[in-house]
């Protein structure tokens, strides 16, 4: 269980150039997560047009693991439908809980099979988790307020 | 028990001698098994003292020899091993006392610093009749547990909760607290810490107790990280309160202290309420006990009591003059090595005066990169090195130092020099780990 195994270089260069940064419009919901633990905390924002996630943007201060993750989730999740983004949430929520003993599916988490090396550190699973989870609360108030309005 | 050989082993490895100087680490390491572990196959440098203390030999075995063979509970069974185990329990409050300078009865004990600052808050928000228009005074730099209680208090009473800024090198803005007229006449309670747990700033309490003694306020120090590191006299420190936790001063966890004014503490109302708390209870109402067994209620943590007596009693052994004066040494030779290190900035006073030995840092990689404390500290766990990462129960500090997290080095008596070389040395690998790679290029 080496150090080195958990930062990737893609993982690093993720966290040195984090794709789809920033806050924009339109948006239907936003959400704010943090991880009182260690401080890290994520401002995100989802565009829904019709069943697809047109956009998540979003503004977020962590550790390289919290804003890589965050960062490959948002090449993971924009331009596919609601259902193929949690599906990818759950294989990736899936492969972080497994201690390491995971042989991720390349085709569906991409980038995101670097952090199997994170999942052997139980401490920073939380980390790599903390944008998957503003994104999936970001989309049921999406849902939620497309239905009242 | 120390070995007083000055040339035992316990010298990490050094070829040359120590410097006589830094003799302290060398008398004691042997008392701490733990220190002579490897981690991740390195010799384990642990500088997270400031998080919590590790343990001499003499506490554990007090404790397990207390709960082996004096095991019963304390002021209520009348048996010989209750006898015993109340002499314990109590012999442990009289060491703490005379530690700090108190009589016995003024040293009450909670489950940690947080609770006897939790206690502080309660009983003099109903002892003072707190209510709108008053006002509570804190600082920016405390910790959380020196914060919540206050707000939460202010919250229930309708109080107005102000703080005390910091200048730019991380010291109490005496001048402009005075400007602004921050401790006045509405001032009912000052709590301040005495030493910063991030910026390692030691604030000058009895120049605080003035100032707030001035206007009839109540003043209440967090203690929990001086305590530990310097001689203490309640009798000329000027604080009304003063808590502090075992944990951090080589005892166990689940122990925290206040002391008191016994004058004041006599005119609080209780705590929590139960068992050994009271005096006569009726259905229609009660009385309670006087000071200390008034603010414990039900069972104490009585194995944990006769630990800090040991602790207490390793502690005055060696004399908290020479730990003390080992805290500075170690401070001022850590500052100085860790600003050799290329792109690390120290939070707080960067030379060892009225500074305590609570190093926090930020790190930025060789190619400019904000270094995030999580990935500091993992890096440097994985040669060894242990600090703390994150933002030490102290966000708004952080938040004024306009950032939103910090590596902490800390350090403690067993504290030796090359501890602090191998976290220069794991810092310089950090930057380079981070820095190479050049990220963007996808």
């Amino acid at each position: 269980m080496s150090v080195e195994s958990m930062y990737q270089e893609i993982i690093l260069d993720h966290y040195k150039a984090k794709h789809g940064s920033g806050l924009r419009d339109p948006y239907e919901a936003e959400v704010t997560h943090v991880n009182p633990s260690c401080g890290d905390e994520i401002l995100l924002r989802v565009h829904l047009d019709g069943d697809t996630v047109a956009d998540v943007s979003y503004d977020a201060v962590g550790c390289s693991i919290s804003q890589a993750s965050t960062s490959v989730m948002h090449d993971l999740v924009v331009g596919r439908t609601v259902e193929e983004g949690m599906a990818t949430a759950a294989a990736f929520t899936e492969m972080m809980h497994s201690r390491g003993n995971h042989e991720p599916d390349e085709d569906v988490l991409e980038d995101g099979i670097a952090f199997l090396g994170v999942a052997q550190f139980p401490a920073r699973v939380k980390c790599a988790l903390l944008g998957w989870s503003a994104w999936k609360d970001a989309v049921a108030h999406a849902l939620t307020n497309k239905e009242e309005s | 028990m120390p070995d007083t050989d000055l040339s035992a082993a316990g010298w990490l490895g050094a070829s040359e001698a120590p410097p006589a100087a830094f003799a302290l680490p060398g008398l004691v390491r042997d008392d701490f098994p733990v220190l002579q572990r490897h981690v991740n196959g390195h010799p384990l440098a642990y500088l997270d003292s400031a998080n919590t203390s590790q343990k001499p030999r003499a506490v554990v075995e007090a404790m397990s020899n207390h709960l082996l063979f004096h095991n019963a509970n304390v002021a209520r069974a009348m048996h010989q091993l209750g006898a015993e185990a109340s002499e314990a329990f109590e012999g442990g409050r009289a060491k703490v006392a005379a530690f700090i300078g108190a009589r016995t009865e003024e040293v009450v004990f909670t489950k940690n610093a947080s609770e006897a600052l939790n206690l502080a808050a309660h009983t003099l928000g109903q002892h003072l009749a707190l209510g709108p228009g008053d006002e509570v005074v804190v600082s920016v730099m405390e910790h959380h547990s020196n914060i919540v209680p206050w707000q939460l208090l202010c919250q229930r009473t309708g109080a107005t909760l102000r703080w005390f800024d910091i200048t730019d090198d991380g010291r109490l803005d005496l001048d402009s607290a005075r400007e602004q007229g921050l401790v006045n006449e509405r001032t009912k309670v000052v709590s301040l810490t005495w030493v910063s747990n991030v910026l390692g700033t030691v604030n000058p309490v009895t120049e605080l107790a003035e100032m707030a003694h001035a206007v009839g306020a109540v003043f209440v120090v967090d203690g929990s990280q001086a305590v530990p590191q310097m001689p203490v006299d309640v009798t000329t420190l000027g604080a009304d309160l003063l808590a502090f936790t075992a944990h951090k001063m080589l005892g166990p966890t689940g122990l925290g202290v206040l002391w008191g004014r016994y004058e004041l503490l006599e005119q609080l109302p209780p705590f929590l309420g139960g068992g050994e708390m009271i005096e006569v209870v009726r259905m229609e109402g009660s009385t309670f006990a006087r000071p200390p067994a008034r603010f414990e209620a039900g069972t104490p943590p009585i194995a944990e009591v006769v630990a800090l007596g040991a602790a207490v009693d390793y502690l005055t052994m060696l004399g908290m003059d020479r730990v003390a004066e080992h805290e500075h040494l170690i401070t001022t030779y850590a500052l100085e090595q860790l600003q050799r290190v290329e792109g690390l900035r120290i939070l707080g006073p960067t030379e060892a005066v009225d500074r305590g030995g609570a190093i926090s840092f930020t790190l930025t990689s060789s190619d400019g990169f904000d270094i995030h404390p999580h990935d500091v500290m993992q890096i440097l766990d994985s040669r060894g090195v242990a600090v703390r990462g994150g933002h030490h129960c102290a966000r708004p500090l952080h938040h004024r130092l306009g950032i939103q997290a910090s590596s902490r080095a800390s350090a403690y008596l067993y504290t030796a020099p090359d501890e602090v070389d191998a976290l220069v040395e794991a810092l310089d690998h950090t930057r380079d780990f981070f820095g190479g790679h050049s990220g963007g290029g996808r």
